[in-house]
């Protein structure tokens, strides 16, 4: 039982830094955007919280300060596919390799430092309950803050007028003008807030689940996080459960290693990513989840005049 | 306010001058960071232009890595021109390197001597077709499951990237190798021969220079290249023709895999001798900067692959002569990329300054 729980407890920690980065996809993709800087966005913003909680020792400055790296790049990159126009695709992927580059230039004289930082905390009350108490609440506070803002998400897109609005810039971007709204400022506000999420997902990668730089050590997540918001129809609830499926393949490798199957690392190591294609292809060879679901002008430029 | 406005016609100058446009401003750029890191920018600059250039030897270097860079960027080029996303030809690139190198691994073990260069073109054939094999995949996940080919042909890469891995950390390490992992050096039969004395580069580059002629004549000179660039540029149009998406989807995935796997082959079987964990610095993922600046023309796809080779060299000798970490390459590549696409936009857009406009909410004012 022990067991189980610290596979639960593990899948959820490794778990948030997709659902923190698919909360943030999902947002942008409801407004009709496609972000596939997300793995660049991840990796400055790894880099920037590492480099400021290595040098100030504040942990949640560290977040931040990865938060806003990553949202200064979503919002040149908003300003890209918005306001110039550029194919949302190639802007992505031009920013994703940018961010793989400018990590590994600015981060080369942070590899292989260490953070004296508490990587979880027990919660009071709940962190004794048996079974529950490790599986569930014994993880850093990010943990729980990533949840909360699934929440978040939630009440906004659902329940506010904004968020109906920006659902609406994402089935159809011309109405929404023709009605007098500005697609353009909310698509840019969804792609900077987006990346602020993303950013949040690469610092506490690096802060906090790691804790370390290593150059190139998003290792995919923005990319699965993209597939996670295609495996979740663009619903916030199924980007949570997705991510903890997800963060709990992750982890299997370790515990079926612990427990004695013999099976080659690597081939290990190649679970998220096999296991990311089958969920693709599996849930996309269903035309009605998909296109029932899917934001109508995704991936669509909207250019007023 | 200003405004961006659409043009009546695509402006035919910016369409040739946004590459040069863009290279220049991520020069200006990169002066700037230079010099904001302490260091002399002209001569970090003159590492980037002129030293890769600096003689036979340096000049065959620049050949050799503009090598995969062609062949690369002709398949992906090909790719985005029927609008099928594959950015995967890193992976595609690795599995070519694995079936040849796997081949010339074992051609070696069997002691096979004599009729080297008819071992290379069967070891090049079957890199190419394990590329394409790769390539097929997503290919097939996107034709039968409707699953998206980026996502698919990226994570794909992440397991190419593995399997290699295992192979030379595992059962293909050369057991006399003191524990590196890598296979055991190929015999010298099995490598491809010299354009040169003192220079590294090989007849592969010829074959990159022809393959991008053929795919010239392909693109614009036959029923199929027409076909599928209808097919990308207009998909409802293609649609009404009765042209496939289905059978332009595998021709572009499966010819830009073979190619890919064709680069990688090359290069276990040209420079490196030998199959490590380190055959590709990054060369698929390159090309599609190559394709895009190149404006998805194969022709112009050699020109932009030895602009990235020179590139790719200067980042080398930054770190090796001024201690710039060696990622300054790759951060500038995806600078230029960037910069391209801004530009780009102002093909079909133009600024322009209309007083009010700030306010006005009103759509169709």
């Amino acid at each position: 039982m022990h067991e189980l729980a610290l596979l639960i407890a593990a899948g959820i920690a490794s778990g948030t830094p997709l659902l923190l980065a698919g909360l943030g996809l999902l947002l942008n993709e409801r407004a009709g955007v496609v972000n596939l800087g997300a793995e660049g966005l991840m990796l400055i913003a790894a880099v920037a919280g590492f480099g400021i909680a290595f040098y100030t020792g504040q942990t949640w400055l560290a977040l931040l300060g990865g938060a806003l790296a990553a949202a200064v790049f979503s919002a040149l990159l908003a300003w890209m596919v918005v306001y110039l126009n550029t194919n949302q695709y190639a802007s992505g992927l031009a920013l994703s390799l940018f961010g793989a580059g400018i990590s590994a230039f600015v981060g080369a004289a942070l590899v292989g430092k260490k953070l004296e930082i508490e990587t979880s905390e027990k919660l009071p009350f709940l962190g004794d309950v048996p079974f529950f108490g490790p599986a569930l609440f014994q993880q850093h506070t990010m943990v729980y803050i990533a949840v909360a803002l699934c929440f978040g998400i939630v009440f906004f897109l659902y329940h506010t007028k904004t968020g109906r609005l920006l659902r609406g810039i994402g089935e159809s971007p011309a109405s929404a003008h023709a009605l007098g709204y500005p697609v353009q400022r909310i698509r840019w506000l969804s792609l900077v807030i987006g990346g602020a999420f993303c950013g949040l997902a690469g610092a506490y990668l690096s802060v906090i689940y790691a804790p370390l730089w290593v150059e190139g050590m998003v290792a995919g997540r923005g990319w699965i996080a993209l597939a996670l918001t295609v495996f979740a129809t663009w619903r916030p609830w199924r980007v949570l459960m997705g991510a903890y499926l997800f963060g709990s393949v992750t982890m299997l490798q370790l515990h079926l290693q612990a427990i004695g199957i013999e099976i080659p690392t690597q081939f290990m190591s190649m679970l998220p990513y096999v296991a990311t294609i089958i969920v693709l292809a599996l849930i996309s060879r269903n035309p009605h989840w998909i296109r029932a679901n899917m934001p109508a002008s995704l991936g669509k430029p909207f250019h007023p005049g | 306010m200003i405004v961006l406005e659409k043009r009546q016609h695509p402006s035919f100058w910016m369409t040739y001058l946004s590459p040069v446009i863009s290279i220049v401003l991520t020069f200006l750029i990169a002066y700037f960071v230079v010099s904001a890191m302490g260091k002399d920018p002209i001569k970090v600059l003159s590492l980037f232009t002129l030293e890769p250039l600096s003689g036979k030897r340096a000049i065959g270097e620049v050949m050799l890595k503009a090598t995969p860079l062609i062949l690369c960027s002709l398949g992906l080029a090909f790719c985005f021109r029927s609008n099928v996303w594959n950015i995967g030809a890193e992976g595609q690139f690795l599995l070519g390197a694995i079936g040849a190198g796997g081949m010339a691994m074992w051609l070696t073990e069997a002691g096979v001597a004599g009729a080297g260069w008819l071992w290379v073109s069967l070891a090049l054939l079957l890199g190419a077709f394990a590329g394409a094999c790769w390539a097929a995949v997503t290919a097939w996940l996107r034709d039968r499951a409707n699953a998206n080919e980026i996502l698919v042909s990226l994570m794909l890469v992440y397991v190419a990237n593995l399997l290699l891995s295992y192979l030379v950390f595992g059962p293909w390490k050369d057991p006399k190798g003191w524990n590196f992992p890598q296979t055991l050096r190929f015999a010298d039969s099995l490598s491809i021969g010299r354009l040169g004395t003192g220079m590294r580069v090989h007849w592969g580059f010829v074959v990159a220079l022809i393959s991008a002629a053929a795919m010239l004549w392909l693109m614009f000179f036959t029923s199929l290249g027409a076909r599928l660039r209808v097919g990308g540029l207009a998909p409802g149009a293609a649609r009404f023709a009765g042209f496939s998406s289905r059978e332009s989807l595998w021709t572009v995935l499966l010819c830009s895999g073979a190619f890919a796997g064709l680069a990688g082959a090359m290069e276990v079987l040209g420079p490196m001798g030998q199959l490590t964990p380190h055959v590709s610095t990054g060369y698929g993922f390159t090309a599609i900067i190559v394709a895009f600046i190149a404006r998805l023309n194969p022709l112009a796809c050699v020109l932009a692959s030895f602009l990235l080779s020179i590139l790719m060299i200067g980042g080398e000798l930054a770190q090796s002569r001024v201690g710039l970490p060696a990622s300054v390459s790759s951060m500038f590549q995806g600078v230029l990329l960037m910069m391209l696409l801004m530009v780009d936009s102002f093909i079909n857009y133009r600024l322009c300054w209309r007083p009010g406009a700030a306010k006005g909410l009103k759509p169709n004012a």
